[in-house]
């Protein structure tokens, strides 16, 4: 089943006099639980795609159809609706509340969901216990270590059971030990059957996902499947 | 509604968890509407004191007396034309006594300023009323200790007197005035009774409690003479409803017995209560004006400080606006969010305002008899929050409509 299909999507920002065309004709379509890497150089789009697809963003032209309805015509308060259901970002900079705790950080989206305060906090613990921090609910960011502010991100985007991830460079800020630490999260949330879009500059990080999608200068350069994708497992990070 | 409930729990959090990282910043915004607020309250509180005084005061008068009297309490006319008037003197009141029908009990009134002694106690400058005995039926006094000067005492000029409260207070704190020999002015009266307390009068310094009564004569004899003076005649209509009619009869009788003609005006004023009410809520009015002027204003400048440092907040919490939108908060929540974070500020500053003018109303209570009611607390609490709102409105607006992207972008 289809739960993204962009139609000719092109996104336009007009500075000054001159138009930059951040993306130009798009069409793609990514299926449930697929695991999907989108690579390019800095400047070609990448980070105005995932906000399109995350619903932050809307386009200046085309068609967006999330899980068959169609988005790219709604309010505001619907967009922010399907994120909170239906999406689960990871950033780069992590983006956690700082004054918050982790428990707090990971029930969030939860409270904006409606959800009881009893199922909230013992969902958003699950999450947390998932990410290996059940020992860290009550730490503020700036208590946690980078990985670990990363792992709460991830157990924010998924305490909501989303139908896709995304995650924008989420190793960007990590070293490459931390990093494949997550990387062995986002897999075994793969694994699980759910769907996941990252965006990545390192070949060895897009690797971990079954197809490739490259950009260049706001367009789709190369799409393609990875004949064997690099499985990560639970040893290699443990080992220290 | 449950969804409500949440976000409302979550602003409230996120609200105080503000206030908590900022805590000098908000508390010196705070000071603006603590300001307003303990203005706002010690004024509803004084007006109110005022009131009490003045109805208190007012009421020992009552609503059914005239009072005609060489002077006019109120209105326009020249004092030289009312010092130039005829006194009245015992003489009129005797004919009008005689010829009034409608009033429940007139009677004659002439005051002076005398010390009471006993002993070695004394309190001076003691409002001293001659009347006779039917000058109780003018009056409401209930008594504490004996009784009014009877019919006989008054006509024949006995040395008997009853006080006022606070003069009985000073002049025997152990409450065992009744039958005791007092000075009056250097003359010897025996207390009869003493009068239950009525309350200070606010304008002026008349204060019904500082008085003493004894029958005319006594005054004619020995505290001035019968021709310096002039009189005021206190007529009781028989009910409220008839001292219209009452004054019309008095105002004809007066005019005979002083014996003037069609064309020439009263030499006499008929005054009551109402006068006085009227001229009262005129200076209460001037004073409620000026009062709303200030704490307005004071509130007015508090709001501006808040909604300046709303601005502030919202735009060094752009990041987080950008997080809680990407994450599903609504434009509504975000609102909500600021909102309620401006109003909990006014709220507080509202509450630690109630406080200190809750402890300065403890020291106006030593002029005026009142305390911070019900109504000034839940005033204070109404207005705090409504400011909170109001002020908190434009910087919540700004961030609820903020582009999520771009806030997330926000370094
Ligand atoms: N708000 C904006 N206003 C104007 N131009 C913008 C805006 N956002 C992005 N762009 C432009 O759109 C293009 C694509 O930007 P985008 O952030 O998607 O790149 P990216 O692939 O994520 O790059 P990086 O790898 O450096 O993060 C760039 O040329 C950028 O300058
Ligand atoms: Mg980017």
């Amino acid at each position: 089943m289809n739960i993204i299909n962009i139609e000719h999507i092109s996104k336009i920002y007009q500075v000054g006099s001159e138009e930059v065309h951040a993306l130009a004709d798009v069409s793609l379509r990514i299926n449930k639980n697929e695991y999907v890497a989108i690579m390019g150089p800095s400047g070609s789009g990448k980070s105005t795609l995932m906000n399109m697809l995350g619903c932050l963003d809307t386009p200046t032209s085309g068609k967006y159809e999330f899980t068959g309805v169609n988005v790219s015509q709604m309010s505001d308060n619907e967009l922010a609706k399907i994120r909170n259901k239906e999406i689960g970002f990871v950033f780069q900079t992590f983006n956690l509340l700082p004054r918050s705790d982790a428990l707090h950080n990971v029930e969030l989206p939860l409270i904006y969901a409606g959800i009881p305060s009893t199922e909230r906090k013992e969902r958003a613990a699950q999450a947390l216990i998932d990410v290996g921090l059940g020992d860290r609910m009550h730490h503020k960011p700036n208590e946690l270590s980078g990985g670990q502010r990363q792992r709460v991100a991830v157990a924010r985007a998924i305490v909501t059971n989303p139908s896709i991830i995304l995650a924008d460079e989420p190793t960007g800020n990590l070293d490459s030990k931390t990093g494949e630490e997550i990387m062995l999260l986002f897999n075994e949330i793969y694994e699980k059957g759910n769907t996941i879009i990252l965006v990545t500059h390192e070949e060895y990080i897009a690797e971990h996902a079954a197809r490739i999608i490259r950009l260049k200068d706001g367009f789709i350069e190369n799409d393609e499947i990875v004949a064997s994708r690099y499985i990560p497992n639970f040893k290699s990070t443990q080992d220290n | 509604m449950r969804h409500f409930v949440f976000e409302v729990r979550e602003s409230l959090m996120i609200a105080l968890r503000a206030i908590r990282a900022n805590k000098v910043r908000s508390v010196l915004t705070m000071l603006g509407i603590v300001i307003g607020i303990t203005s706002v309250v010690l004024m509803t509180t004084a007006i109110k004191g005022i009131d009490n005084a003045f109805q208190s005061g007012i009421s020992a008068l009552g609503s059914d007396v005239l009072y005609i009297d060489k002077w006019a309490w109120f209105g326009n006319v020249d004092w030289w034309k009312l010092r130039n008037r005829r006194n009245i003197n015992m003489d009129h009141y005797e004919k009008f006594k005689a010829q009034a029908k409608l009033p429940l009990a007139v009677a004659p009134v002439i005051n002076s300023r005398q010390t009471i002694k006993y002993g070695d106690r004394r309190v001076e400058s003691v409002f001293l009323n001659g009347s006779t005995s039917d000058y109780l039926a003018t009056t409401n006094f209930t008594f504490d200790l004996g009784r009014f000067y009877s019919e006989i005492e008054s006509s024949s000029s006995r040395y008997v007197a009853v006080l006022g409260s606070e003069v009985a207070k000073n002049l025997f704190p152990l409450g065992d005035a009744l039958d005791k020999a007092i000075k009056i002015g250097g003359v010897n009266f025996k207390v009869v009774g003493v009068l239950a307390e009525q309350g200070s009068f606010i304008l002026g310094s008349f204060n019904p409690d500082n008085q003493a009564f004894v029958p005319i004569g006594t005054i004619f004899k020995h505290f001035l003479g019968q021709s310096f003076g002039s009189i005021t005649i206190n007529v009781r209509a028989q009910t409220p409803a008839l001292v219209e009619e009452t004054k019309a009869e008095a105002e004809g009788i007066m005019r005979k017995i002083r014996g003037l003609s069609y064309h020439e005006e009263n030499d006499f004023s008929i005054n009551q209560q109402e006068g006085l009410m009227s001229n009262y809520n005129q200076v209460v009015g001037v004073i409620q004006v000026a009062g709303l002027f200030i704490t307005g204003l004071a509130l007015f400048v508090g709001a501006i400080g808040i909604m300046n440092i709303m601005f502030v907040s919202v735009k060094e919490r752009t990041k987080e606006i950008g997080i809680r939108k990407a994450i599903g908060a609504k434009k509504r929540t975000i609102l909500g969010q600021f909102i309620f974070e401006s109003a909990t500020i006014c709220l507080l500053g509202g509450l630690i305002g109630l406080l200190l003018a809750i402890l300065l109303s403890m020291m106006v209570e030593q002029f005026l008899p009142t305390s911070v009611q019900y109504d000034a607390v839940i005033l204070a609490i109404v207005i705090s929050l409504i400011t909170g709102v109001v002020a908190g409105f434009a910087p919540a607006y700004t961030a609820a409509k903020m582009d999520p992207v771009e806030a997330l972008r926000y370094e």
